[in-house]
């Protein structure tokens, strides 16, 4: 073995003819399996979390055969867009998990330094596109906030009509994905079914079913359409009844239930210390919502409860979704009744454009609205954090301004990024049907993780 | 509701435990801002805390010096893992004792961090000098 081993050479293949302008291929990640080698108590306890709940099979008998790397995705239909994840088998047993993100990655905050405070919520609509109104709105609430100024009372409510509507859209999907994976099919053609009535409301509204750039710094884009009332009524009147459906067809189901019970738990402990907010914390028992700690846009004046469990399994993410939506319908009959009138953006020629009659007539308006959407309007030096409660947990904005029209810094705090460190924590020591399952109850979108 | 507080670095991590047995159970954002060419020290590290018990929130900001180095906390919060590898990929800050300081958004083999100010946008300005006559 030896004398062979001297006849082979190190011959790099893709470096031969390489003096002759040949192939120079440096290394990528792809495909590399590779897990942590060294397990320190650290590293454990960001793989198993800070409690481990003996409630699944671990069969110890498994010989180090069966140990295997496997790689789901980033094809792969159940992780929820470009998620890769090496999962280390044995046998049929998640041992230990590594998420690999970066896929969407187009360095959004980057832009977002390139791009002035008007044409901000065009950046940021486009990160969580599930949720696309929530991300808008904490751009422009971190500006309005820098700027010190408060938008109109009309403003604020069309401001909450929008992203509660949004919120149940982006639970619908949650919904719907979430049945898919598990293998209930007819729940995924339910859940855009019903979407598509939220989404056809949307772009009457804004012209745009995704990536709206409806809430802008000082108020909203446009007015609510006429007859808005008729479309909302449909809405309010509709889905609970196709809520009903879906619980006829889920909740006592003991297919669902034995699929989705104990299965993929996170104590309080684990929630708190990896920074899981939104339906996954209260999920696990601890009654956190920004929306009443909190409030933005004046969401205080409005009645609704914050459904909470204590469970903290895959069962009690899904049926905290399905409760949040009633609660958000709520929201949204009472910003209905209490629509006020007025303007729907902040009066400040400096900061919202004039409308388009008005370019015919003065000369002011004209060269306000070439300043703005040439230039954009200047902010004060400074920095700000806001958050607002998306359908995934707390959406911040951090902007540091430097007194230009453009910010310094943005960075936007997104949900789903934080949520997937607990991925690991879920899926670990449990069967490999059921991590699917739990990504699902995650409910990550990759454009927010990724950015 | 929100303080703000300026940390040296030799105090950071002993500031952290602090908050953490002061009731802080939360960090919820750790982020990075280069000051390139207009301040110095040119990196600070921002850290984000959340009081869910107090309902309170405290940002803490740390200068960093030439080393560009500064110590991990992941220990303390297990959420700041991901946080600060993305700071790492994009500013090329390093975090002492950390677990696994690898690039996450970016490729592996990529070169140089793109959220530094002198690392090009790949822009191309827009020059209406030699632009074509339009008759």
């Amino acid at each position: 073995m030896e004398e062979y081993k001297d006849d082979v050479k190190d011959v790099d293949f893709w470096a031969t003819n390489s003096e002759e302008g040949g192939w120079n291929i440096s290394s990528t990640d792809e495909g590399s399996q590779k897990m942590l080698e060294q397990e320190d108590e650290v590293t454990t306890k960001i793989q198993m979390g800070s409690e481990v709940i003996n409630d699944y099979f671990i069969d110890d008998d498994i010989s180090d055969d069966e140990r295997m790397i496997l790689n789901m995705g980033p094809q792969h239909p159940s992780t929820h867009g470009v998620l890769r994840l090496q999962v280390e088998l044995e046998g049929e047993v998640v041992r230990r998990v590594q998420p690999v993100i970066g896929y969407l990655h187009t360095g959004m905050e980057k832009t977002g330094e390139e791009l002035n405070y008007f044409q901000g919520p065009t950046n940021t609509t486009r990160m969580d596109y599930l949720s696309p109104f929530f991300n808008e709105l904490v751009f422009s609430l971190a500006t309005e906030k820098l700027l010190d100024i408060e938008v109109p009372d009309r403003a604020s409510t069309i401001r909450i009509l929008m992203t509660e509507l949004n919120r149940i859209s982006s639970h619908l999907v949650a919904l719907a994905t979430g049945g898919m994976d598990i293998g209930a099919l007819s729940m995924m053609i339910f859940g855009f079914r019903e979407r598509e009535l939220i989404l056809d409301f949307f772009e009457k509204t804004t012209g745009l079913r995704m990536n709206h750039n409806f809430i802008r710094p000082g108020g909203v884009a446009a007015d609510l359409p006429d007859d808005w009332q008729k479309d909302i009524e449909k809405i309010l009147k509709v889905i609970p009844e196709k809520l009903k459906d879906y619980d006829e067809m889920l909740l006592d189901n003991p297919i669902w239930q034995g699929r989705l019970k104990n299965v993929g738990i996170l104590t309080t402990e684990e929630c708190l210390a990896y920074g899981i907010t939104g339906p996954s914390l209260r999920a696990s028992g601890y009654a956190w919502d920004l929306r009443k700690m909190q409030p933005y846009s004046g969401i205080e004046k409005y009645e609704f409860d914050i459904p909470v469990f204590e469970e903290g399994d895959v069962f009690a993410r899904w049926r905290i979704k399905v409760l949040e939506i009633f609660e958000s319908l709520k929201i949204v009959e009472q910003a209905m009744a209490n629509m006020p009138k007025g303007p729907f953006k902040i009066q400040d020629k400096k900061i919202t454009p004039p409308p388009r009659k008005r370019l015919d007539e003065s000369m002011e308006a004209l060269i306000h609205h070439f300043k703005i959407y040439t230039e954009g309007f200047k902010v004060p030096e400074g920095e700000v954090y806001t958050t607002v409660e998306s359908p995934r947990g707390e959406l911040g904005c951090f902007i540091v301004s430097d007194g230009s029209s453009k910010p310094y810094r943005m960075h936007v705090r997104g949900p789903s990024f934080c949520n997937l460190q607990a991925l690991p924590v879920v899926m670990s020591d449990s069967p490999i049907a059921d991590a699917v399952a739990a990504i699902a109850s995650l409910d990550p979108v990759l454009g927010d993780v990724d950015r | 509701m929100k303080e703000n507080l300026d940390i040296s670095i030799e105090d950071y991590f002993q500031k952290v435990e602090e908050l953490k047995n002061d009731g802080y159970e939360m960090m919820v954002d750790l982020t990075a801002i280069d000051w390139f060419r207009k301040k110095e020290p040119r990196f600070e590290v921002v850290v984000n805390f959340l009081s869910v018990s107090k309902n309170k929130r405290i940002s803490i900001k740390v200068k960093l010096n030439d080393e560009l180095t500064i110590p991990s906390i992941t220990s303390l919060y297990p959420s700041a893992n991901f946080y600060e590898r993305e700071v790492f990929d994009m500013f090329g800050i390093n975090f002492e004792n950390h677990p696994d300081l690898t690039r996450i958004l970016m490729p592996d083999d990529w070169v140089g961090h793109p959220l530094r100010k002198d690392y090009g946008t790949g822009r191309i300005p827009v020059q209406f000098k030699n632009a074509p006559k339009v008759d």
